[in-house]
């Protein structure tokens, strides 16, 4: 296999007795674009911070195309960054901000003009050059700090929340273009969010973060399929936590509320009386029986909330409640609260918790 | 409610009165002197005097190198302090305000003691020397309004990240400070050094203890020895200050707008 683009190894950080990032590792191969996922104070940021220079790890190295940068200052590293805040400069304009990294480096005003116009096409934004950041919205600012970061062909792109300032329409046209540049620069990109959707539609990989330490690393599909821990689960998606029982350890069966269900296996090790966190994704699970589940539990129906084209129905199953939803069919009236029901699913979909 | 309202104008009136009258009373007395009618004469007389060409001019060039020195110390320092040090912000702070507090006449002579012919640093030994050491008392007295100045523009602007910013695409601190800080904070210098213009232009004691030709000492040996020269030379000073604030009114319309939300 070859060499990671960028390695970050054992990194760890401390300010002053609170440590915020513990043992952090991550492989990012070349051209890849990797999440980091997690709620406010997890350490993703900080992370980011030490990969841009602006924080020195307290423990570990990060590496960067075979080169150990962790001591270099933010502007030897050739790192491109966006930040939440924009941060373009008021007093430059369009143009002059998104050339500003290659007037630094000595670049000759005809090539920095050619640079800056080739990246106000690539961010639809040709005929902003002579504005001032005052004058642009939101979305174009931050596009425009965009196009200043890969201006001068930075090795890794850093994506500090950049999305989280701006509103939920332009968040998502916006967070396409930022995949569409940067699959077709093929830049390594480094995205920090606390928006899970964010991270699920754009990633190649996505770092679940909490407390100081990575969770889990996997593709969307993984994170969202197969949350390795409790945390991954919750925060990852909607999700349907039940406490059950170990009956049968061999035959891996579990009984929920004096109900059993045939796990097939999945115990990862519990013994007979052992009690675990199972959890189902709100689309694994259908209101009746229907064929292709191979299993079921029985409940009462407790919340019915019409919300047009689908309705949540929320089932408890002794002291569990289990949330889902069915698309409304106009020849169908919806459940009634109070109703006896039975919820099935497939025993390949239900996950244990660690 | 139209009470209020008449009572606020009688106020504003009274302050009006209060401010306008001396400056109306000082004019018309500037323009007796000629006898039976007004007359711009002693205006013409201040203005032909070589000692008030002399005097102001070296108050202006004194002016002028205080701002720079000021400039010099006061951006680089509060920009440092906001970036890197908040926590030494309120003991910054205390230091300015004290030439508020110690009365320059103390400063001087504190001056006099340490840079006298005979000590290690003789500033007063030679005309440049005590030139120079003037232009740092100037700049230690607009210390309070040059600092206080630049911090407000400063607190307009996301200093940590427009640094940052600037670090990532490559730029040193001399660039940073340069291209992104100062010209995002010029309308607070340039306010900073008007108010040090307006402190030089009319400074007394250290000028006069120190024994330099400036503008100060020129007014009050007119005052003592003359009768509507004062007069004209107290209107031209207070217009030369006047047009300094102006200034910074017309310059502030011209200050970048931020587009960086605040921290």
């Amino acid at each position: 296999m070859a060499d990671p683009f960028l390695s970050i190894q054992h990194v760890r950080k401390s300010f002053g007795a609170t440590t915020v990032v513990e043992d952090f590792n991550l492989d990012v191969e070349p051209g890849e674009f990797v999440s980091f996922l997690g709620p406010s104070g997890c350490g993703k940021t900080t992370v980011l911070r030490m990969v841009a220079g602006f924080e020195e790890p307290s423990a570990g190295k990060i590496v960067v195309a075979g080169k150990d940068i962790t001591r270099l200052k933010p502007n030897q590293r050739n790192v491109g960054m966006v930040f939440q805040a924009y941060a373009l400069f008021p007093n430059l304009t369009v143009a002059q901000n998104i050339g500003f990294g290659l007037k630094v480096a000595g670049m000759p005003r005809a090539d920095i003009d050619a640079r800056v116009a080739e990246m106000l096409g690539i961010i639809k934004l040709p005929q902003m050059a002579d504005r001032y950041p005052y004058q642009l919205s939101g979305g174009q600012q931050q596009r425009i700090a965009l196009a200043r970061a890969i201006a001068p062909k930075p090795k890794l792109l850093l994506l500090d929340e950049p999305l989280s300032a701006l509103d939920a329409k332009v968040r998502v046209s916006l967070r396409e273009e930022i995949r569409s540049i940067q699959k077709k620069l093929g830049i390594t990109t480094i995205f920090v969010t606390h928006d899970q959707e964010e991270a699920l539609s754009i990633s190649d990989r996505i770092a679940v973060m909490y407390g100081g330490k990575a969770e889990q690393v996997g593709t969307p599909f993984e994170i969202y399929n197969r949350p390795a821990t409790k945390f991954v689960a919750n925060f990852v998606g909607t999700l349907n936590v039940l406490e059950g029982t170990v009956t049968d350890a061999a035959s891996g069966t579990v009984r929920v509320n004096s109900q059993e269900v045939a796990l097939k296996g999945k115990l990862n090790g519990s013994k007979s009386g052992d009690t675990l966190s199972l959890a189902l994704r709100p689309e694994a699970i259908s209101l009746g029986r229907q064929p292709g589940r191979d299993s079921s539990l029985s409940g009462e129906i407790s919340e019915v909330h019409f919300l047009g084209s689908v309705i949540r129905v929320r089932v408890g199953i002794g002291g569990n409640t289990v949330s889902l939803d069915t698309f409304n069919n106009s020849a169908t009236p919806p459940p009634a609260v109070g109703e006896k029901a039975e919820i099935s699913f497939s025993s390949g979909d239900m996950l244990v918790l660690h | 409610m139209k009470s209020g309202k008449f009572w606020a104008w009688v106020v504003f009136a009274l302050g009006a009165a209060y401010f306008f009258i001396p400056l109306i009373a000082t004019v018309e007395f500037s323009m007796r002197m000629r006898r039976g009618a007004y007359s711009f004469d002693a205006y013409q007389i201040v203005l032909g005097d070589p000692r008030f060409q002399a005097t102001f001019g070296y108050s202006v060039l004194a002016a002028f190198f205080t701002i720079i020195l000021g400039v010099l110390i006061v951006v680089p320092a509060a920009y440092w302090i906001r970036l890197r040090l908040p926590q030494l912000r309120p003991i910054v702070e205390f230091i300015t305000l004290l030439p508020l507090v110690i009365p320059a006449i103390v400063i001087v002579f504190g001056y006099i003691r340490m840079y006298g012919s005979n000590s290690p640093l003789p500033f007063l030994a030679t005309d440049m020397g005590t030139n120079a050491l003037l232009v740092i008392g100037y700049a230690m007295l607009a210390l309070p309004y040059m600092y206080r100045a630049v911090d407000t523009g400063l607190r307009t602007i996301d200093v940590r990240t427009l640094t940052e910013a600037a670090q990532i695409l490559g730029a040193g601190w001399g660039t940073i400070i340069g291209r992104v800080i100062l010209p995002n904070v010029l309308i607070a210098v340039l306010s900073g050094a008007f108010l040090t213009f307006a402190i030089v232009i009319g400074e007394f004691t250290m000028a006069s203890l120190l024994n330099r030709p400036a503008f100060g000492p020129y007014l009050q040996n007119v005052g003592a020895n003359r009768a509507y020269e004062p007069a004209a030379l107290a209107i031209i000073a207070f217009a030369i200050t006047w047009g300094c604030m102006s200034l910074i009114q017309i310059l502030s319309r011209f200050a970048p707008k931020s587009a960086n939300r605040p921290n």
